[in-house]
């Protein structure tokens, strides 16, 4: 665990280098300041020299950018000159902060996502008081062909990429492909990060049929492709996964997994629109050789949310159902279970959920769990929020209730990310 | 006759069609109508945002990857006020030609007078803050004029063939916009120095261009809503300063301006910051014409001075 935390520190420390650039001499400042202090005058006189060096650097910096400008003002004087009346030229410059290779560092966010549980729950449930998860992003144009993006965990117990993909996004044909390790397309709370989800937790039909908080995510390639028709907006994303989620487990090589989604969405004017997804996922399992697990789902979504008061109000209703035909040994166990979502916004910073659930267990379908969730969530600002949850749980094999109170808060820093639709 | 139309009819339809016009998708309605204005008949044209609606958070639906997925021409405000909602459309577009760097992607701050870009460190303590400075910044003539310039540009660039009527199209907007800036000098020129204030920072531009002076604002920082202390502090502020204008977007909510209007006396302005913010505005000389309107109007009912 020690090592892993140090790890990370040196890859913290990495990325501060990647930061500053040289003129700046700000990430040589921080190491020098982390190494033990070698004799102090001597360690002083170097720094001088350093701070010195740091300062002419940084002035011979500033005066070329100084020269560059009046060049290009005496260029600007020059149009000025010239006989046809241009309208005042353009005063802006580039913002210079963002200097040298510094510009093309990714984009970076640290997102935090703090849990607490109270009350009883038969399983033990989360843990009272949980960093559940921090997450860093770090996002950028890789040339004039692809986009990557990287999203890595850290947990209490480990840290993983969440996921780490290429995305090629004007290939011909229109086939935006993404290689690399993604959450499937399966469905629409399999695909969401932890801090996008409206609730603290996932959904009972997660947890018994998809794999839970991991959900079905894997290394492979995605391609989606719009279908061109005169009446909606339509999807289809066919993936193919090494066969290592949660759910898939290929015993060799040739047993890839297999996810198909089609997503229809339809404007029902400006306020309202609806969005329906079909998805399928086949692959091995792993509990012998030849068995499969093969899942299928339906999602639909129906927002209203008004333009003129699109800050102060909204309503979302969602659902969906994921069928499982999970291969045992003794052949295959089906079993069904879903979700009900309804969400309505009521302040500029509140929002309120009720969401009910209802699941088979994959292996056990005999056993169905069912669940009612209540949901307040406060927002102070578009980067931070705080939420509770009054969840009451019945478990197919206790005999009383669970009823817990799940709050979380959830906050973000670094670089503006890309509002949730 | 209908023998001879119906042949007149099929000839027309063979014949080689007219130039195809360039396909152009805008962030907001106010982009929208600067390339309607320069681009004619020759440039189709659709804006994403509505202009009633907070531009900085807008949706980002499928139905908008559809229409940017056959753009020539993206035209986009720029300085991150689409920063939330616009990369996941362009890059879900797979429309090469319209992704950001590529030749039909136009931000159109470029050639605009930025105000308000930060200086010093910046922190989020600020509120949301725009690093690169106000993206309000069509609200001044000046601006729409470069910023008409600037898409005439890239029009001719696309279609060379119709250089000259961008060009001669461009020239008659900007002869237009100066007629109609000297109206509005004259009416604002009673009024300069005049102090208002305004709920969100939409305006630096606009108050630099007509001489006024914005001493607060509603929002105790960007893109934060209003707080009881603050909201005091305002109310004080004001009276003190005898500030009889406040100016509203007409997507926020108007419970703290008019309980501030209330207590100040101050006339709360509903001024629709965009093309399209309500019915009367439908193009960009429009948008002023009907803003000023109202602001002088204010004005005398309150006799602010």
């Amino acid at each position: 665990m020690r090592r892993c935390f140090r790890s990370v520190t040196a890859f913290v420390l990495a990325g501060s280098g990647l930061v500053a650039v040289p003129p700046l001499a700000v990430a040589a400042d921080e190491v020098v300041q982390a190494a033990p202090p070698p004799s102090p005058a001597s360690d002083d006189l170097s720094q001088l020299k350093g701070d010195l060096e740091a300062l002419r650097q940084d002035y011979a910096g500033r005066v070329a950018a100084i020269e560059s400008r009046i060049a290009a003002l005496e260029g600007h004087a020059a149009e000025a000159a010239a006989p046809t009346p241009e309208p005042t030229p353009a005063p802006t410059a580039a913002p210079s902060a963002a200097a040298g290779s510094k510009v093309f560092n990714p984009d970076m966010a640290a997102i935090g996502n703090f849990v607490g549980a109270a009350g009883k729950s038969p399983g033990g449930g989360e843990p009272s008081l949980n960093m559940q998860e921090a997450e860093l992003s770090f996002q950028a144009v890789v040339d004039p062909y692809a986009r990557a993006d990287f999203f890595v965990t850290l947990g209490p117990e480990e840290v993983a990429l969440e996921e780490g993909y290429i995305t090629f996004p004007t290939l011909p044909g229109g086939f935006l492909t993404k290689v690399g390790k993604m959450r499937d397309a399966f469905g629409k709370v399999n695909g969401q990060h932890p801090h996008t989800l409206p609730f603290v937790d996932r959904p009972l039909v997660s947890k018994n049929l998809t794999g839970g908080e991991d959900g079905l995510a894997d290394a492979g390639i995605s391609v989606a492709r719009l279908i061109p028709n005169p009446w909606l907006f339509l999807e289809a994303t066919g993936q193919a996964y090494q066969g290592s989620s949660a759910i898939f487990t290929a015993p060799t090589r040739g047993d890839l997994a297999y996810v198909g989604h089609l997503r229809a969405y339809q404007d029902l004017g400006e306020s309202t629109n609806i969005d329906l997804g079909g998805s399928i996922a086949y692959g091995h399992n792993g509990v012998t050789d030849d068995t499969t697990t093969r899942l299928l789902g339906v999602d639909a979504t129906l927002r209203w949310k008004p333009l003129r008061r699109s800050i102060y109000t909204h309503f979302l209703a969602r659902g969906e159902v994921t069928w499982s035909r999970a291969g045992q040994a003794d052949g295959a166990q089906n079993a069904v279970g879903g979700y009900g979502y309804l969400e309505y916004q009521f302040g500029r910073r509140w929002t309120s959920g009720l969401r009910y659930d209802n699941s088979q267990r994959a292996e056990a379908p005999w056993l169905r769990d069912t669940g009612g969730s209540f949901i307040l969530t406060f927002k102070p600002s578009e980067f931070s929020l705080v939420r509770a949850q009054y969840r009451r749980t019945s478990f197919a094999d206790t005999d009383s209730p669970a009823n817990e109170l799940l709050f979380q808060f959830l906050f973000a820093i670094g670089a503006h990310g890309a509002h949730p639709f | 006759m209908r023998l001879l139309s119906i042949v007149a009819l099929a000839v027309l339809a063979t014949a080689p069609p007219a130039r195809a016009a360039v396909n152009v998708m805008t962030a907001t309605e106010d982009l929208a109508d600067l390339t309607r204005q320069v681009g004619g008949d020759r440039a189709k044209v659709e804006s994403i945002a509505r202009g009633y609606q907070d531009p900085h958070f807008v949706e980002a639906k499928p139905s908008f990857i559809l229409k940017l997925a056959k753009a020539d021409l993206l035209v986009v405000v720029g300085r991150e006020l689409e920063i939330g909602w616009l990369p996941s459309l362009i890059q879900q577009s797979r429309n090469a030609k319209v992704q950001v760097g590529a030749d039909g992607y136009l931000d159109a701050s470029l050639t605009a007078k930025i105000l308000e870009i930060p200086t010093g460190q910046l922190t989020r303590a600020m509120g949301d803050v725009h690093p690169l400075g106000n993206p309000h910044y069509w609200l001044d003539p000046g601006n729409g004029r470069r910023i008409a310039k600037a898409i005439a540009d890239k029009l001719s660039q696309m279609a060379p063939a119709d250089a000259a009527y961008f060009a001669s199209r461009y020239a008659d907007f900007d002869k237009r916009l100066a007629e109609a800036e000297k109206r509005w000098d004259a009416t604002m020129a009673p009024y300069k120095g005049l102090k208002v204030v305004t709920y969100h920072r939409s305006w630096p531009n606009f108050v630099d261009r007509f001489g006024l002076d914005v001493i607060g604002y509603v929002e105790p920082r960007p893109g934060i809503p209003p707080s009881p202390g603050h909201t005091i502090d305002l109310i004080g502020e004001m009276k003190r300063q005898n500030v009889k204008i406040l100016m509203v977007e007409p997507y926020f909510d108007l419970k703290t301006p008019q309980s501030i209007g209330r207590e100040t006396g101050a006339k709360v302005v509903v001024l629709p910051p965009s093309v399209g913010g309500e019915k009367e505005i439908t193009d960009y000389i429009s948008l002023f014409d009907y803003d000023l309107n109202l602001l002088v109007a204010a004005i005398k009912e309150t006799g602010a001075k």
